[in-house]
C-alpha cells in the first residue's frame, strides 16, 4: 500500500483528508507542520510519494518545506499538492512556480480533491 | 412550445420541495442558489411529460414520488453537473489523437470548428478552448461554438465567470493561474479563451438547419433526457452538421443505442468516440 503523507496544523483537516486518502487506497501518515513532515520524511526517505500540504503552519511553513523537498534530489519527484485556504492566484502561482503538482483550494469536497489527485498522475 | 422563462418557473414552496426531494432519496443536500440548475436539468422532463412549467412537474411529483419520474428528477438533479475537463479521458484523447489528426487533415485551410452541443454553463466549451490554445494554434482559425436550450445557463457560460468551488473542480492549478483573474469572489476567464468560444440558444429537437459543418462535436448528457425516436433524430440531425469522418462525443453513462446508423463506435486511448459515416 502507497503512503500519503497529510500536512496540517487543524487535526480536524488532517482527519477528514486521511480518511479520504484511506478511502482511495493510501496509508496515511500525519505531521502537524512542515518540520515535524520534514522529520516523517527522512524518516521514511522514498517510501512516501504523496503530499498534502498545508500554507500556513507554524514552524515552518508549507511553502518553505515544498522549496526543501525540491532542492533535495533524493525528494524532488515526491507529489505535492497544496491543500490551503490561500486562495488567490498570486499564492497559487508561487507554489506552482516552487513545484507544486497541484493546488485545492479551501473548502473543497472528495470530488476536488481525487480529481486534483488524478490531475497529477499518480498511480491511485 | 412553452418560452424558457415559463418553464423555469418554480414557487419558493416548490423548490424547497425538490430539495426535500432529493434529499430525502439520496441524501443530497441542494442549496438556496440553484435556480439555474433545475432549469437546465428539470425542463426536459418538464417538457417530456407534456407539462409546462417546473411547478407542474412538482404538483405531478408529490403525489407521485416513488416513480421512474421521481427517479429521473434525482438523477437530473445530481449526476449531471458539468465542470472543468470533465471526463479526462475524452480531452486527453483530442490531445493526443484526434486534434493532431484534424491538423494533419486542415493543413490547407487551417479551419477549425467544433460545437459543444449541451454547453449549460461553459465548461466544456471553454476546456476544450484552453487545450486548444495548449496546443499552438494561434495561426488557425478556430471557432467553438456552445448552444444550450437554456438562455440562462448560457449568460453565465458568456459571462466567463465562475465560482471558486467551479475551478477548484476538475481545472488543473496551471490553467487556472495562466487563463483566469480573480474578480471579488469570482474568477474571471481571459479574454483570448472567451474569444475562441460563441453561444446561442439552441433546442437540438428542432432543426440544426445553418450548422456546421464540424469537426469535433460534443454532446454529452443531454441524450439521456430524451427518448429513442427523438435521440434517433437528434442524431441524424447532429450527423448533418458534421463532415464525414467528424468526431461526436456522449457522455460516458450514455449508450449508444440508436447511434450506429449515422456514427461508428471506435476507441482512441481510453475514450469511446463515434466517428460520422
Amino acid at each position: 500500500m502507497a503512503k500519503a503523507l497529510v500536512v496540517d496544523d487543524s487535526k480536524t483537516i488532517r482527519t477528514i483528508l486521511a480518511r479520504t486518502l484511506k478511502e482511495i487506497g493510501f496509508e496515511v501518515l500525519e505531521a502537524a507542520n512542515g518540520r515535524e513532515a520534514l522529520e516523517v520524511i527522512e524518516a521514511e526517505k522514498t517510501t512516501v510519494p504523496l503530499i498534502l500540504l498545508d500554507w500556513d503552519m507554524p514552524e515552518m511553513n508549507g511553502l518553505d518545506l515544498l522549496k526543501r523537498l525540491r532542492e533535495t534530489p533524493e525528494f524532488s519527484s515526491m507529489v505535492v499538492v497544496m491543500v490551503t485556504a490561500q486562495n488567490d492566484l498570486d499564492h497559487i502561482g508561487e507554489a506552482l512556480e516552487a513545484g507544486a503538482n497541484e493546488y485545492v483550494m479551501k473548502p473543497f469536497t472528495k470530488d476536488v480533491l481525487v480529481g486534483k489527485l488524478e490531475l497529477t498522475g499518480i498511480q491511485l | 412550445m412553452q418560452s424558457q422563462a415559463s418553464v423555469a418557473e418554480i414557487r419558493p414552496e416548490n423548490y424547497r420541495f425538490l430539495q426535500e426531494h432529493v434529499y430525502s432519496q439520496v441524501g443530497i443536500v441542494l442549496e438556496e442558489d440553484k435556480h439555474y440548475l433545475f432549469e437546465c436539468r428539470l425542463a426536459p422532463i418538464v417538457r417530456q411529460l407534456g407539462l409546462n412549467t417546473i411547478d407542474d412537474l412538482c404538483t405531478f411529483l408529490k403525489g407521485n414520488c416513488q416513480t421512474e419520474v421521481g427517479r429521473q428528477v434525482v438523477e437530473a438533479m445530481t449526476t449531471n453537473e458539468t465542470y472543468f475537463f470533465r471526463d479526462p479521458a475524452q480531452y486527453e484523447a483530442i490531445r493526443s489523437v484526434l486534434l493532431p489528426r484534424l491538423m494533419e487533415e486542415r493543413q490547407q485551410t487551417k479551419k477549425l470548428r467544433f460545437w459543444s452541443a449541451a454547453a449549460s454553463t461553459g465548461q466544456e466549451a471553454y476546456s476544450l478552448a484552453m487545450l486548444l490554445i495548449a496546443q499552438g494554434l494561434s495561426d488557425w482559425d478556430v471557432r467553438i461554438l456552445g448552444t444550450d436550450f437554456s438562455s440562462q445557463v448560457l449568460e453565465r457560460a458568456r459571462s466567463g465567470k465562475y465560482q471558486q468551488i467551479e475551478v477548484n473542480r476538475g481545472l488543473p492549478a496551471s490553467l487556472l493561474v495562466k487563463h483566469f483573474r480573480q474578480s471579488g469572489t469570482e474568477w474571471q476567464l481571459s479574454e483570448p479563451v472567451r474569444r475562441m468560444v460563441s453561444f446561442e440558444t439552441i433546442d437540438l429537437r428542432n432543426s440544426m438547419h445553418g450548422l456546421g459543418p464540424f469537426d469535433l462535436v460534443f454532446c454529452r448528457n443531454v441524450m439521456i433526457y430524451f427518448d429513442a425516436g427523438t435521440k434517433k433524430s437528434i442524431l441524424e440531425e447532429l450527423h448533418r452538421t458534421m463532415f464525414g469522418g467528424a468526431w461526436l462525443l456522449l457522455g460516458g453513462v450514455e449508450t449508444a443505442f440508436g447511434v450506429d446508423e449515422w456514427f461508428e463506435r471506435q476507441t482512441v486511448q481510453n475514450a469511446t468516440v463515434y466517428v460520422a459515416r
